[in-house]
Parts: structure tokens; sequence; C-alpha cells
């Protein structure tokens, strides 16, 4: 069988992709990882079932492009003039202080200088595909790890621009490309003067944002009134594939390029459509392009000289996250968060291969020392999802409090809130939105990026966050604050909060969502001025609606259930004091439950029909007696 | 507010009847005085009952133990509120406040304080509203006497919302002076 058709490279792709994927996802590996160790599977060291992956590889970093046009989407251009100290103070410090570092390293090693620069260079570009991709599968691209790892990702693939222009200057042999041609793609401004090549770059830039700004809306309109579904969906892909080409064309990152055009589209209202359409692609084109890594690893390299790569890995890793640690605290970050930047930017990045091959071209770096730098970058990409893991074992071991999703604090729109609504699940978005259109707009403050996504798309103010954590809380305004709201649905999480707050903020009035009557007693009895069991009216409701069904009239129906509302409220207070010895707890809900039976039979007989409030209908008796003694009937008069 | 802790202190027991008392200018200034006036205990019913289920064995109890009943309330299209006359319609049962064996009210004073938006002229034949007050006052007159209340003369509040601040002061004055007799009285 000719294993390079189209149709069996892509049953190999598909099949490896499919295989194993799920199978990390659901053993907390993460897909990132499963993605490669099925490329190592299917690649020229284990089944070689796929030829040279170079072509599919290129392809396949389209996905980058694709990442990197759908995060631009997600990124206001507001939001990206705040994340400028970010951008550029750590990023910018992350590069120069890495490269500085990893030079050094290898002066020791015995390279020349220019050799050693461009490593250090080389080498400090991180992975954005794989970063992001694990980030976002823990939840953490939203938070402050999430932010700074992307402010840095995204100054390091500005960079690689000037350093295409900056290493053939390092050149110690006669180069054996013409430098700035090769691996950088041909661009068709290099022969242009630098005045010319400038100029081009800002055209192109330019026409990007215009674009972007004027022209697409009226032919996403044109394409929607058309119906096409496809055709919008293609209309999406060009776009992209458009950008890409041109700022190939003018010797940019297509990647940037798709980023840039992504900000100029966050504030359309085609946004979504254009996420929903081209997600699918980014997920699978990154998946493609992390088989390929995977595939690409040198395995015969790895077994000739293990202990070298090992060493190479070993330090290239502890370096960078050394380095990236260090800085993230200059920059003032929580330990937790410096260290989780760190290790998530610890590898080698796909920028690496290319810059590779463009130094050899250029005669910077030799080709074994390419390889060796290669395999490396690879081994210690594959080992990102793992380190990854790792870490938040330790992390999770060091404190037991940190939020699996540690996040920064949020900026918070608007004025002083008054009410804080901690979770915006099925529970706390119904108590946020009564209140909000009452004229309490509260914040609300929920930990699952997927629920904030879905709200905030209907531009709810939502926010992501811990609410456990008291530092949040307070960004929150819990100071100046009426109301903390709890609305969790983990009791474990409630019963802290309510507790915390109390001690934290006696200011707040405290309202939680109680389990069930326990659940509710311990709030009360830690912090919480109110309780709500979650379960309570929505079964009173149900009820009602089955005496309905049932053929009570509605009124008694919903009086019933009014009743039943009091008498069991009364019960919860009249026990509380009793709950703290669980013997009296016990001897005392018998004792209420025998209450509670007198007093529903006794509403019963009220309400009975030929009970006296309710209507007339007085048995013969009764009604004789009545007469007798001359009494009237009923009320009514 | 439990029956239990319905005090011996107060003679006065005064059911407060508006669905929008954060928004009554005449009732909120009356249930201010009312409410500082010894003797007098206040049930906002709205704020007690917000969904019209009345507790009728608090309510009894409560009777039982003042002597003065009062019902302050606006008066809507010439009656009560709806949830004052829910309290009526369930608190004072056959077998309780009338009929064989019902003679928990049977000497206590029953005091009516109403607000109207209309000036009094209005009500008087000839006048807007063809009636006056008094007429429209029968029904909970016919209520006291059936309870064998004694009727104490009422207090009606006019022109609510067009008074000045003084006229209000004025009138609020003299209704709290007739509570607080109400609440002395031996």
């Amino acid at each position: 069988m000719d294993t390079h058709s189209l149709l069996f490279q892509a049953l190999v792709y598909l099949a490896a992709a499919v295989i194993a994927a799920p199978l990390a996802k659901l053993s907390k590996l993460g897909s990132v990882l499963g993605y490669l160790i099925a490329g190592a599977a299917i690649g020229p060291f284990a089944l070689n079932l796929v030829g040279d992956v170079a072509d599919v590889s290129r392809f396949a970093e389209f996905g980058v492009v694709i990442l990197l046009f759908l995060i631009g989407l997600e990124v206001r251009p507001a939001l990206l003039w705040s994340m400028r100290a970010t951008i550029f103070g750590l990023g910018g410090a992350q590069v120069a202080a890495t490269a500085l570092v990893l030079a050094g390293v290898a002066m020791l090693t015995g390279l020349a200088w220019q050799t050693a620069a461009a490593v250090g260079l080389v080498l400090a570009m991180s992975s954005t595909a794989i970063v992001l991709q694990t980030l976002d599968e823990k939840g953490l691209r939203q938070g402050p790890v999430g932010r700074a790892a992307f402010g840095v990702l995204l100054l390091q693939d500005l960079s690689v621009i000037p350093l295409f222009a900056l290493l053939p200057l390092l050149a110690t042999q006669a180069p054996t490309v013409v430098a700035g041609e090769g691996a950088h793609g041909g661009s068709l401004i290099s022969d242009f003067p630098a005045w010319a090549k400038t100029l081009a770059v800002l055209a192109a830039v330019a026409l990007v944002i215009g674009v972007g700004r004027y022209l697409t809306r009226p032919v996403f309109r044109y394409i929607a009134a058309a119906r096409l579904r496809e055709i919008f969906t293609a209309s999406a892909l060009l776009l992209v594939v458009g950008v890409a080409v041109l700022m190939q064309m003018v010797g940019l990152s297509p990647a940037l390029g798709a980023f840039l055009a992504g900000v100029v589209l966050a504030e359309s209202e085609f946004r979504r459509e254009l996420e929903t359409d081209i997600e699918p692609f980014r997920g699978l084109l990154l998946g493609l392009f992390f088989i390929t890594v995977g595939a690409g690893v040198n395995f015969s390299l790895i077994l000739a000289k293990p202990a070298l790569l090992a060493a190479v890995v070993a330090g290239l890793v502890a370096l960078k996250f050394l380095v990236m640690f260090a800085l993230a605290k200059a920059f003032r970050a929580k330990t937790s968060t410096a260290a989780a930047v760190a290790t998530a930017l610890a590898q080698g990045g796909e920028f690496a291969f290319v810059l590779l091959n463009f130094t050899v071209g250029a005669g910077v770096i030799g080709a074994e020392l390419a390889d060796l730098l290669t395999a490396a970058v690879v081994v210690s990409m594959a080992l990102t999802p793992l380190t990854m893991i790792l870490y938040e074992r330790l992390a999770n071991l060091l404190d037991q409090n940190v939020p699996k999703a540690a996040i920064e604090d949020p900026v918070f729109e608007g004025g002083p809130p008054q009410v804080i609504v901690a979770g915006y699940g099925r529970f706390g978005q119904i108590v946020a939105r009564l209140l909000t259109l009452n004229g309490h707009s509260a914040v609300v403050l929920d930990a699952d990026i997927e629920q904030i996504d879905l709200v905030r798309r209907f531009g709810r103010p939502v926010y992501y966050g811990d609410a456990t954590r008291l530092d949040l809380l307070r960004t929150a305004g819990a100071e100046t604050a009426k109301m903390l709201i709890i609305a969790l649905d983990d009791r474990e999480k409630t019963v802290e909060l309510a507790e915390k707050a109390r001690q934290a903020f006696p200011n707040l009035t405290i309202i939680a969502r109680a389990w069930d009557r326990r659940h509710a007693y311990d709030l009360l009895a830690n912090g919480a001025d109110e309780v709500e069991r979650e379960t309570f009216e929505g079964a009173l409701a149900m009820g009602r609606k089955a005496l309905v069904k049932l053929g009570f009239r509605r009124h008694r129906a919903l009086r019933a259930a009014d009743l039943f509302r009091r008498h069991d409220l009364r019960m919860f207070k009249a026990l509380a004091p009793a709950y703290s010895e669980t013997e009296n707890y016990i001897l005392a809900s018998r004792d209420a439950s025998r209450t509670m039976e007198r007093l529903l039979t006794e509403d019963l007989a009220r309400m009975r029909p030929g009970g006296e409030d309710w209507d007339e209908d007085l048995d013969e008796a009764e009604r004789r007696a009545r007469e007798q003694a001359g009494e009237p009937e009923s009320a009514e008069t | 507010m439990n029956a239990n802790n319905a005090t011996a202190e107060t003679r006065v027991l005064l059911l407060l009847a508006h669905p929008a008392l954060d928004r009554s200018r005449a009732n909120r200034a009356m249930s201010h005085a009312a409410e500082s006036t010894p003797g007098v205990q206040v049930r906002d019913l709205y704020e007690l009952y917000p969904n019209f289920l009345i507790d009728v064995e608090d309510e009894q109890n409560l009777l039982k133990a003042h002597a003065v009943v009062v019902l302050q309330f606006p008066l809507y299209w010439y009656s009560v509120p709806a949830l004052l006359k829910e309290w009526i319609d369930t608190v004072l049962r056959h077998g309780f406040a009338y009929g064989r064996g019902g003679d928990a009210l049977k000497g206590k004073t029953f005091f009516v304080a109403c607000s109207s938006g209309s000036p009094s002229a209005d009500y008087q034949p000839g006048g807007n509203h063809h009636y006056s007050m008094q007429e429209f006052l029968r029904p909970l007159e016919r209520t006291a006497a059936l309870c064998g209340m004694h009727w104490e003369p009422p207090f009606v509040l006019h022109e609510s919302r067009l008074r000045d601040a003084a006229s209000l002061a004025d009138a609020v004055d003299t209704y709290q002076a007739t509570l607080a007799r109400l609440a002395g009285a031996a």
C-alpha cells in the first residue's frame, strides 16, 4: 500500500489523534501530551507510518496562526493596551534575560560568543501552541498565569521579526543561504532598501487594520445574507489565510498578523460567528501540529547521546524556569503565579525550529549543534504537559488552598458594588438577575471559565475567580459592599467562605445557598445571616403543581404549599439552638415532626371543603344547629 | 413576631395595611407616630404576610391580648386594601369573633384610621363621591358591632398627597393623641 497517499496519511493522523487525545485527556495528562505521544508512535522511529513530516508540519503550523487569530478575537484593543506592561516589560525582560543566561551557559561549554548568543536568543522562545493549549485545558488562560504567559509569548512572537535581521550578523561561517531568505519563507521585499521594507510593513499592518475595520463588515453581511454557512466559514478562513500570506510577504510572522486581525475584529458583531466557525480548524490543526512535533523527535539522537541530550534539556528547562520565575517575582506576581508561569514557559518553542534552520543556513550555528538543539526543544515541548502536572501536584501539596486555577485580581468596572454574588451557576444566575432587574447590579464571581465565557457573551459582568480568596473579595469591593451572596455548589467552600467573609468583612450581610437543613445550620453557625436551602422552594413549587394536577384548585394548592413552607421554616428556626448537640437535635426533631404532623392535620381541617373559612358547604347537622342558635352561617354579610 | 411576646404592656394593637409603605406619605408618617406612642403595638401586615398567608393563630392570640384594635390603611376603592380584607376574613372567625362561642373580642374598642386622597368635601351628598365617609365605613362599623366591639369614631386623613408638610404634621399629631388616649385609658 502506498503509505504516501493523501487518504492513507489522513487515516493515520486522524486515527492517532482520535485514539490518543481522548485517552490522554481522560487520564488527566492533557490532550497535548496525547498528540505528542501519538506523533511519536506513528513517527519514523516507531511505527513509521508517515513519511516526511515536514510538509504536514508546515501545514499544521497554520494551526498556531489560527490559534493566535482566535486569541486576538478575545482581546479587545483596550485589554491589549492594559497589558502593555506585561507584554513589553515582562516579555521583553524574559527574552533578554533568558537569552543572556542561556548564551552565558553556552559560552561556558566552549561555543564562540556569536554562536552562543544565537543559541540563547533562539532558545528563549517558548511554544505558544503548547502553552496556550495546556493553560486552556487547565482553565488557567484567563487568570494571571494565563495573562502573564500570554504577554510573554506575544512579545516572543514579536521579537522573531528582528531576530531574522539580527541573527545573520552573528555568522561565524560563510552563509549557505542568503540571509533573510531560507526557512523564513520568501519575502517579496527582501531586496528592498530598509526604508521601503519599513514602509511595506507599516502599509501591511495598516491594510489589515483598515480591511478588518471597514471591509469585513459589509462583506460578512453580504455573505450572511446569502445564508451560505460554509461560505461564511470559507471567508473566515480566507481572511486568516490572507492575513498570513500578506504578513509573510512583508516578512512578518503570520501568527502575529493573524493576532492583529483578531484584535481588529474583536469588537465586530461577527466575532462569535468567526470564533465558532474557525474553532474546529484550530483544534484539528493544533493537534496535527503537536503530532508532527511528536513525530519529529529524533529518537536515534536520543539513543546515541542520551546523557548529553538529557543535560541540555534539563539545563534549558531549569534555566528558563529560573529566569522566568525571578522576573515574574520582580514584576510582583505571587509566588504561586510566578511558579506556574515559569513552569508553563520553560520549554523551547516552535519558532526555534524555524530559527535554527535559518541560523544553520546563515552560518551561525553548526548543523550538528542545531540537530541537538532541535531534539532538545522537541523533548522540552513534550515534557511541558508533564511538568505542568508535576507543578500542580506540588502546588497542591504545598498549599491546599491554592485554587487549581490561580488567578489575579480582575479589573472591576463601574462604581463600588453593593452586592457580590459568588457563584454564577444555575443558582446564582437567578439571584443576580433578579437583583439586576431591580436596580442592584451585582459583581459576580465564578470559578468556572466556561460558564463565564458563556455568560459574558450575553454581556453580563462576570469575573473569573475563586471567591473563597479574601484578596479577590476585597478587590471585588467587599469592604464597602452591603451584601455577599454565596451561591456556590460546593458545600465545604460555602461554609469556608461564609466563615472567612464574616471575620474579614463584618459589614457584609451574608446570604448563603444551603445544601440541606444540616448545611443550613452549619452556615448560620459560621457567619451567614440568611440561608436558603437550594431545593426547598423548587420542591414546594413542584408539590403545588402536583396538587393542582390532582384536582386541587390553584389557590388551595398555593395555600397548602405556603402553609407547608411556614411550618417548615418555623421548625427550622425552633431547632437551630438544639442543633449543636446532636442527641438533642434528634430528640427535638422527633418532637418537631410530631408538631408538624399536628399542624398539617389542623391545616387540612381548616381548609377541607366544608371547613368554615372557605365556603358554606356545611353539613346538614351543623347547619341546623346554627339555625337553631340563630347564628349567621358565615362572615358573609 | 411571635404571639408569645404580645406583651401585656401594650393595650393597643394596630394593624397597618399598606402595600407600598415605602412610597406612602401619610401612612408612613402615621405609622411612625403610632410606633413612637407608648402602649401601641404596630403590626405591618404587608411586611408580615407578603404572600397573604396570615397566621390566624398568632393574630387571634394578639387580639385576645389587647383591649383596643386599630386598623390603619389607605382607602382603596372605598374599602380596605386586599390584605386587610384577607385578615378580616381569616382572623375574625366564626366561633372566635362572632357566632356561637365567638366572644373573644367582646367589649374591646375598634378604631379605624384611614387616609384618603380626596378632600373631605368630596365625601358628601353632591360631592365627587356622593356619600359621606361614614357611609363608606359602614361595613367596618358593622364588623365591630357583630363582634361586640365598641366603635370609636374613625380618624380620616384627607388629601393625603396634597397636604403640605405642616398640615400633615398637624393631622398626625391629632392621630397620635387619639392613640395615646386609647392606649392610656384604663
